[in-house]
C-alpha cells in the first residue's frame, strides 16, 4: 500500500462470489505483486479454486472489482485474458500430440508454424521434457503430463500463471522434485505465479508470500516465515504446522510482558500485550518446548505433565503430553544425537515441559484482513 | 539373499482363475436361432440372385450372373444414387437436429436428464406406420401447418408433401433417436475441463467446439450417423407415403420386384448388390472406430 511504485498484476477489491446461498469467496481483497510466487493455502472448500477461476475468467464475481494488469477484468472472457492456467488433472487434449498440445495456444494467436514449433521446443526444454513431441498424452506418466501442462501454459508467456494444485496427483517423492523444479522455472521466467494448494509445507517452501484462506476469507497474507512465526489467528497457527494452545485469565500485564493463569499451576509468561479481553489464548510450537524427566514444577513456563504416547517420525521423536491442567501438548525433538534426551521418557512417566518467554504467541480472534497488502 | 537356488513355486493343480468360465455349448440355442433366421434367408437370397426367372412368379434354379448384369442400367444406377443421396440428406438433417439436442441434454440438463432421454425414446413405442401417417397429416398442403406458414408469409405456397423435402423430414424424424443416443453417450464421457483449457489458451467457444468437443465426440457421431444412414437407405414406407411414390428408393424397387413384378431373382440380386455397397460404409466405420479408440474417453 505504502509503496506506490510496486506494480500489481492481479488485484481483488472486496470480491464476493456466491453459489446459490453458499458464499464461496467472501469480500476478499488481495494484491498480487509483479513476478511474485503467491500461494493460496487453505482447507478443502475454503474458496481457493473459486478465486483462481475468477482470475482465469471461468467465474465472474458477484460483488467487488477484479483488476488484471491494472485494468478492469470483470466480464472479459477467458480467451481474451492474458492469464493461463495449469489444471490439476492436466486437461491435456487427448487427441493431439504433445507438440500440438503445447502449440495449441500459439495457434489460436495465429503465430506462424515455424515460430510455434521453436517456442514450443523451448518450453518443453524448460520443463525438461524433450523427445516426446509426437507422443499422445496418454502415453506419458503423470509427472510428464504435468510438465506438458506446464509447458502448454508457459509457452503463452502470460502475465500471470495460475496453478490449481498442480502436484496434487503425484506421489510424494515426485511432488518434492516438482516443487523444486517449479520454483526454478518461476525464477527463470519471472512470470507471476498464483499457486493453489492445501499442502502447507508446499506453500511455505515455494512461495514469496502465502495467503491463508478459511471459509471464503483470507485470514493472513504474509511471507512464509512471518506466517509460521507470527500467526495472527488461532486458525492460521493451527493450520500451518502444529500448535499447542493454552487458554486462561490474564493475571498480570506490564511493560511488554504478561502472565496467564491456565489453571492447576500452569502459568504462561510471554512478551507482548494481550489486547483487551480477560481470557486470552496463546500458542506454543512443539519444537520450542523442552521436556525433562522429573517433577520440577511451580514456576512460570514450566508445567508438570504425564507422557501419553511416544512416536518415532524418522528424523524426530514425538511425545504427546497431558499437562496438569488437562491440556494435551505435542513435543518433538530432532534425533541429532544417538540418544536424544526425550527418548529416555516412556508413556506413563511424569515429566516437566519447559519453554522460554519468546515461545508463547498471543492469538487474536479472527479479524479478516481489510487490506490485502 | 542366501546362495540356495530358488525353486520356482510349484503350481498347484487345483489353482485356477476366478474369472467365470462357461462351457461353449451354452451359446448353441442363440447360434441355431441365428443360423436359421438370419443366415438362412440370406442363403436363400443368394440362391435366388443367381437363378433366372422362368415365367411370372416362378424360378428356375441355375447359376447365372445375368441378374447382376441387368443391374448395370442407367435406370437402376439412378435409383441407387438417388437412394444414397436422399439417405445422406436425411442423415445430415438428423445430425443438424440431433447433435444440438444431445449437446443440450448432456451439458445443460441436470434434474430432467432422464426425463429428456425418455422423451427421445418414447416415439419408438408407437407404430412407425402411425407416426408416418401423422406426419403426412401435418405436412398436408391443406393442414394447419400449411395455413400457419402461409399466414406468416414465410412462403405463399406450402407444398412439402410428396416432395424430397417431405421424405427428408420423415427420415430425420423417424431416425432421430438412433442418432441422439450414441452422440449423447459420447458427450456424457466428454471431459469439459478440456474445453476450459482450450478457452484458457485463447480459443473462442466456437473454435473450442470445433477443435476439441467435435473431434472427441466424433466416434459417437459417426456411430449415430451410420446407425441412421444404413436403415435410411433401406427405407420403403417413408418414400412411399411422404414421397407419393415419386421417390423410388432401392427398397421400393426391390419391393415391387418381389410383390409386383414377381421377379424374385432380380429383386434378390438388387438386394445383395445394395448390401455389398452398404457394407463398404460399415468397413470404413470399423476402421475409423478402432483408430479412434486409442484416445476415446
Ligand atoms: N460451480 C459450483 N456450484 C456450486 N458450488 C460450488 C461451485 N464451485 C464451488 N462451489 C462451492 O464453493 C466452495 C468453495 O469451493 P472451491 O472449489 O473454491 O474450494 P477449494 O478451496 O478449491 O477446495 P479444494 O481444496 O477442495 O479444491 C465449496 O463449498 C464448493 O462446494
Ligand atoms: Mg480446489
Amino acid at each position: 500500500m505504502s509503496d506506490q511504485s510496486i506494480d500489481y498484476d492481479v488485484e481483488f477489491r472486496a470480491i464476493t462470489k456466491r453459489f446459490g446461498s453458499l458464499v464461496a469467496v467472501n469480500g476478499v481483497s488481495l494484491k498480487v505483486r509483479k513476478g511474485e510466487f503467491l500461494s493460496l493455502l487453505g482447507p478443502s472448500g475454503c474458496g481457493k479454486t473459486t478465486s483462481l477461476r475468477m482470475i482465469a475468467g471461468f467465474e465472474q464475481p458477484d460483488e467487488g472489482e477484479l483488476l488484471i494488469g491494472g485494468s478492469d477484468a470483470v466480464g472479459i472472457p477467458p480467451y481474451r485474458r492474458d492469464v493461463n492456467t495449469v489444471f490439476q488433472q492436466y486437461a491435456l487434449f487427448p487427441h493431439m500430440s504433445i507438440l500440438d498440445n503445447v502449440c495449441y495456444g500459439l495457434k489460436q494467436r495465429k503465430v506462424s508454424r515455424r515460430e510455434r514449433r521453436a517456442k514450443a521446443g523451448e518450453a518443453l526444454e524448460l520443463v525438461q521434457l524433450t523427445g516426446r513431441d509426437s507422443h499422445r498424452p496418454a502415453m506419458l506418466s503423470g509427472g510428464q503430463q504435468q510438465r506438458v501442462a506446464l509447458a502448454r501454459a508457459l509457452v503463452m508467456n502470460p502475465r500471470v500463471l495460475l496453478l490449481d494444485e498442480p502436484l496434487g496427483a503425484l506421489d510424494l517423492k515426485l511432488r518434492k522434485e516438482m516443487q523444486i523444479e517449479l520454483k526454478r522455472i518461476q525464477d527463470q521466467v519471472g512470470i507471476t505465479f498464483i499457486y493453489v494448494t492445501h499442502d502447507q509445507e508446499e506453500a511455505l517452501s515455494m512461495s514469496d508470500r502465502v495467503a491463508v484462506m478459511s471459509n471464503g476469507v483470507i485470514e493472513q497474507l504474509d511471507t512464509p516465515r512471518a506466517i509460521y512465526d507470527h500467526p495472527l489467528t488461532a486458525f492460521v497457527a493451527d493450520f500451518i504446522g502444529d500448535m499447542n494452545f493454552l487458554e486462561g485469565r490474564v493475571a498480570e500485564s506490564a511493560d511488554g510482558g504478561y502472565a496467564i493463569d491456565a489453571g492447576e499451576g500452569v502459568v504462561v509468561r510471554g512478551r507482548g500485550h494481550p489486547a483487551g479481553a480477560a481470557i486470552v489464548r496463546v500458542g506454543i510450537r512443539p519444537e520450542r518446548i523442552v521436556v525433562e524427566r522429573g517433577n520440577g514444577s511451580g514456576t512460570a513456563n514450566s508445567a508438570r505433565c504425564e507422557v501419553l504416547t511416544k512416536m518415532y517420525l524418522g528424523d524426530q521423536v514425538q511425545l504427546i503430553l497431558r499437562l496438569a491442567n488437562g491440556s494435551e501438548f505435542v513435543v518433538r525433538e530432532q534425533r541429532t544425537s544417538a540418544a536424544p534426551a526425550i527418548d529416555s521418557l516412556e508413556p506413563g512417566d511424569t515429566a516437566t515441559a519447559r519453554w522460554d518467554e519468546a515461545a508463547p504467541l498471543l492469538m487474536a480472534d479472527l479479524q479478516p484482513q481489510k487490506d490485502g497488502e | 539373499m542366501t546362495s540356495e537356488t530358488i525353486q520356482p513355486p510349484k503350481r498347484s493343480p487345483r489353482r485356477r482363475s476366478f474369472a467365470p468360465r462357461y462351457p461353449g455349448w451354452l451359446t448353441a440355442p442363440s447360434l441355431i436361432y441365428y443360423m436359421i433366421f438370419f443366415l438362412g434367408p440370406l442363403a436363400i437370397l443368394v440362391v435366388f440372385s443367381v437363378a433366372t426367372q422362368a415365367g411370372f412368379g416362378s424360378v428356375s434354379y441355375t447359376f447365372s450372373t445375368s441378374q447382376f448384369k441387368a443391374l448395370n442400367d442407367p435406370l437402376y444406377i439412378k435409383v441407387f444414387r438417388q437412394t444414397m443421396l436422399m439417405a445422406a440428406g436425411g442423415t445430415a438433417l438428423t445430425i443438424a437436429i440431433g447433435y444440438p439436442v444431445a449437446y443440450w441434454m448432456s451439458r445443460y440438463l441436470t434434474r430432467y436428464k432422464t426425463l429428456a432421454l425418455l422423451l427421445v425414446i418414447v416415439p419408438f413405442w408407437t407404430s412407425f406406420l402411425i407416426r408416418t401417417y401423422a406426419l403426412k397429416i401435418i405436412l398436408d398442403p391443406q393442414g394447419y401447418l400449411a395455413h400457419f406458414v402461409e399466414w406468416t408469409g414465410i412462403s405463399s405456397q406450402f407444398n412439402v408433401l410428396y416432395t424430397g423435402k417431405a421424405v427428408a423430414i420423415g427420415l430425420a424424424y423417424n431416425y432421430l433417436p438412433l442418432l441422439i443416443l450414441p452422440v449423447y453417450a459420447s458427450l456424457e464421457r466428454m471431459d469439459w475441463k478440456l474445453v476450459e483449457a482450450a478457452t484458457d489458451l485463447g480459443a473462442s467457444p466456437f473454435k473450442a467446439f470445433r477443435q476439441i468437443t467435435l473431434p472427441l465426440t466424433l466416434p459417437g457421431l459417426i456411430t449415430g450417423a451410420l446407425l441412421v444412414f444404413i436403415p435410411m437407405c433401406g427405407e420403403y414406407v417413408i418414400p412411399q407415403l411422404l414421397g407419393g411414390g415419386q421417390f423410388a428408393f432401392v427398397g421400393t424397387v426391390i419391393g415391387s420386384n418381389f410383390l409386383g413384378a414377381q421377379n424374385w431373382p432380380f429383386g434378390s440380386a438388387m438386394a445383395i448388390a445394395f448390401m455389398v455397397l452398404l457394407s463398404i460404409f460399415v468397413v470404413i466405420y470399423i476402421a475409423f472406430a478402432t483408430r479412434e479408440e486409442q484416445f476415446g474417453a
